[in-house]
C-alpha cells in the first residue's frame, strides 16, 4: 500500500456562476521514502494539489488517504491536528517569523505537541544540526542569508518528524548555489532519513534531483 | 504558557506602537482611577458623617447666620447632650490663592463634641488660654512651614481686616475623611474683633441616642419655623451628603467622562490591534499551515490585546494610587482622597474588557483566515 493514495481527486472553484475546474479526477500514489517532483505551467493545479495533500483545503470530490487514513473527510479542526503531526511544509519564501530566532522558529510545530521543554530543545538542536545551522540557533531571520533562512524552514518542516514533507518551490527565491545546497539537503533527508518528499518546482534541474517527475497540465496528471 | 514567548515576541515586534498603545491605556486608566476616586471619596465622606450629631443651619443657606440665642433653647431640647457652634471665616493667607478652610469654633464646646479631632492636651490648654490662638491641621503646617508658636496673619474675606493669630496646637484627624488642612480659632475672637457682628454659622448637636435624630431634628425645625431665622436640621451624615448634591449630578458627569474615555481608548486599542493583526496575515497563514488551529490563533491574538491593555491599565491605576497617596493639593480640596484597591480592581477589569473587545475582531479574522488564499498571496 502506498503512503499516499489519491483517488478520483477533483477540485473546482466557483467564481460567481462559473465553475472553474482545477483538478480533474486525479489518481496518484506516492510511496514511502519517495522523492517526487511535481511540474507544470502556472495555473495547472500544482499548488492546489499540494494544498490538498497538506490538508489545507478540502477536495470537491475524491479521496486522499495518507498511511491508510482518510484525510479528505476531516473537519478543519481535525485537519489542523493532523497537519501538525503528519505534514512538514517548506515555502518558497521561507516564511519564518521575523520576531523569533532560528531556534524559536523551528520550535513552533513542537509547541503543539506534549513534548517537555527539554525534549523540544533536543529536537530543535537535532533539526538545526541536520540542516547545518547548529551555530545559528540564536540568529533572527534578518541575520541569515536566503539559503540559511530556507534551511531553517526545512528544519522547521522536519522537526516533528512528519510523515510527508511538502515543498512549494523551495529553491524559487534562491540563487543557483544556495538552491543547489537546498536540493542537496532535500536529497539527504530523503536518502539518509527516509523522508517522503513532494516538491513543486518550475525548474527542470531541481526536478531532475527527484526520483520521479509528474507533470500537471490543466488539472490532469501526465508522466 | 508554551505560547507566551510567541505572544511576547509579537508584542515586541513594533515596540514603539506597543509602548504608545500601552501608555494611552495607562493615561486613560489613570484618568478613570482619578475620577472614580472622586466619587468614592465623596461617597465615603458622606458615609462617615456621624449619625449621633445633628447640624442645624439657616433654612435659606449655610451662608446665612443663626442667632446666638438659639443655643440655650437647643441645649434644652430633650435628647440633646451637648451643643456647639462654628462659623466659616474664609480668610486668606498672603495671596488669594493661599486659601484654606478656616473656622471660628466655640472652643469650650467644640473639641469635646469632636473626639475624632485630637489635639495634644498641653497644646489645647495653651490654646484655651489665649484669645488669638489657633489650632491648625498638619498639612497646613507642612505647606507653609509653620511651627507651633508662630504668629500668622489672615486677611478676612467675610470679616474684613488683618487677623493676627498665634498657632498653639496641631490637631490630628483619626478618620481620613476629616480635612487635615483646616485652621480653627476661637469664635469669641471673631465676635469681638468683628465688632460683635458675627453670629453663628451652624450649630452642632450631640445626641444621646442616634434613634432620636429624626424626632429631635423635626422638633428643632418646628420650634424655629416662624422665627426670624428658621432652621434646617439634619444628621451630620445627611449634611455631608447635601454638600455632595451641591456639586450637582457629579456622579453622572464623572461617569459620562469615564465612558467617553473608555470608548476613545477602546477605538485606539482596537485600531492598533487590527493594524498589528493585518500586518501578520502571512504569519497567521503559516502558523495554520504548521497545524495551529483556529481557536489557538484566536487565543494568541486575544492574549496580545489583553496583555497590552492590562499592562497599560496596571501602570495607570498604580500611578494614580502612588501619586495620590503622597501629599497633593487634592488633600485639602477633598480630604481622604485616595485610589482604593476596589477602584484599582475595577480599573484592571475595565482594562481587560478593553483588551478583549479590541482584540475580538482581529482575533476572529485570524481564526477565520482562509489559509489557502492567504498562502497563495505569499508563497
Amino acid at each position: 500500500m502506498a503512503l499516499v493514495e489519491v483517488r478520483g481527486l477533483t477540485k473546482t472553484y466557483q467564481r460567481d456562476a462559473q465553475v472553474i475546474p482545477v483538478l480533474e479526477n486525479l489518481d496518484l500514489d506516492i510511496e514511502k521514502g519517495e522523492f517526487m517532483a511535481l511540474m507544470g505551467p502556472s495555473g495547472s493545479g500544482k499548488s492546489t494539489l499540494l494544498n490538498l495533500l497538506a490538508g489545507l483545503d478540502h477536495p470537491t470530490s475524491g479521496s486522499i488517504r495518507v498511511e491508510g487514513q482518510e484525510v479528505s473527510g476531516m473537519s478543519s479542526r481535525q485537519l489542523a491536528t493532523w497537519r501538525s503531526r503528519h505534514v512538514g511544509f517548506i515555502f518558497q519564501r521561507y516564511n519564518l517569523l521575523p520576531v523569533l530566532t532560528a531556534f524559536q522558529n523551528v520550535e513552533l510545530p513542537l509547541l503543539l505537541t506534549s513534548l517537555s521543554k527539554k525534549e523540544r530543545r533536543d529536537h530543535v538542536h537535532t533539526s538545526l544540526n541536520v540542516v547545518g545551522l547548529a551555530d545559528r540557533v540564536d540568529h533572527y531571520p534578518r541575520q541569515l542569508s536566503g539559503g540559511q533562512e530556507q534551511r531553517v524552514g526545512i528544519a522547521r518542516a522536519i522537526v516533528s518528524d512528519p510523515t510527508l514533507i511538502l515543498a512549494d518551490e523551495p529553491t524559487g527565491d534562491l540563487d543557483a548555489v544556495a538552491g543547489d545546497e537546498i536540493l542537496t539537503l532535500l536529497e539527504r533527508l530523503n536518502s539518509e532519513f527516509g523522508k517522503t518528499i513532494v516538491m513543486v518546482t518550475h525548474d527542470p534541474r531541481a526536478a531532475d534531483r527527484s526520483h520521479r517527475i509528474m507533470h500537471l497540465e490543466k488539472g490532469v496528471l501526465t508522466r | 504558557m508554551k505560547f507566551a514567548r510567541l505572544v511576547w515576541a509579537n508584542l515586541r515586534r513594533n515596540k514603539r506602537r506597543t509602548i504608545l498603545t500601552t501608555l494611552s491605556v495607562a493615561v486613560a486608566l489613570f484618568l478613570f482611577a482619578t475620577l472614580r476616586s472622586v466619587l468614592t471619596t465623596l461617597a465615603g465622606a458622606a458615609e462617615v458623617g456621624s449619625e449621633t450629631r445633628l447640624i442645624t443651619t439657616n433654612t435659606i443657606s449655610i451662608v446665612f447666620p443663626l442667632p446666638q440665642s438659639y443655643y440655650e433653647r437647643l441645649r434644652a431640647m430633650e435628647g440633646v447632650e451637648a451643643v456647639s457652634w462654628a462659623n466659616w471665616f474664609g480668610g486668606v493667607y498672603r495671596d488669594p490663592q493661599d486659601f484654606f478652610a478656616s473656622f471660628a469654633v466655640d472652643s469650650d464646646t467644640y473639641w469635646p463634641i469632636y473626639p475624632e479631632i485630637e489635639v495634644p492636651p498641653e497644646q489645647l490648654r495653651a490654646y484655651m488660654g489665649e484669645r488669638t490662638a489657633a489650632i491648625v491641621g498638619p498639612e497646613l503646617m507642612k505647606r507653609y512651614g509653620w511651627k507651633v508658636g508662630d504668629r500668622v496673619s489672615l486677611r478676612g474675606t467675610i470679616y474684613p481686616g488683618d487677623w493676627p493669630f498665634t498657632i498653639r496646637g496641631v490637631y490630628r484627624a483619626t478618620t481620613k475623611y476629616i480635612d487635615e488642612a483646616s485652621f480653627m480659632f476661637h469664635w469669641d475672637y471673631l465676635y469681638e474683633k468683628s465688632d460683635r457682628q458675627a453670629d453663628v454659622g451652624w450649630y452642632i448637636l450631640q445626641l444621646s441616642d442616634p434613634a432620636l435624630a429624626p424626632a429631635v431634628a423635626k422638633r428643632i425645625d418646628d420650634t424655629f419655623r416662624n422665627s426670624s431665622a428658621s432652621t434646617e436640621t439634619a444628621t451630620e451624615r445627611a449634611f455631608q451628603a447635601s454638600f455632595i448634591t451641591m456639586w450637582g449630578n457629579v456622579g453622572f458627569f464623572l461617569n459620562a467622562i469615564g465612558l467617553a474615555v473608555f470608548f476613545a481608548i477602546l477605538l485606539v486599542a482596537a485600531n492598533t490591534m487590527m493594524m498589528a493583526a493585518r500586518e501578520r496575515t502571512t504569519e497567521h497563514a503559516v502558523l495554520k499551515a504548521l497545524g495551529y488551529g483556529d481557536r489557538l490563533l484566536f487565543g494568541i491574538v486575544m492574549a496580545e490585546a489583553a496583555i497590552v491593555t492590562l499592562l497599560g491599565g496596571l501602570i495607570g491605576v498604580l500611578a494614580a494610587r502612588l501619586l495620590f497617596s503622597a501629599a497633593t493639593p487634592f488633600d485639602s480640596w477633598m480630604p481622604g482622597f485616595s485610589v482604593t484597591w476596589p477602584t484599582i480592581g475595577l480599573g484592571l477589569a475595565i482594562a481587560l474588557v478593553i483588551g478583549l473587545m479590541a482584540g475580538l475582531i482581529p482575533a476572529l479574522q485570524a481564526a477565520r483566515l482562509p489559509v489557502v488564499q492567504a498562502l497563495r498571496r505569499v508563497a
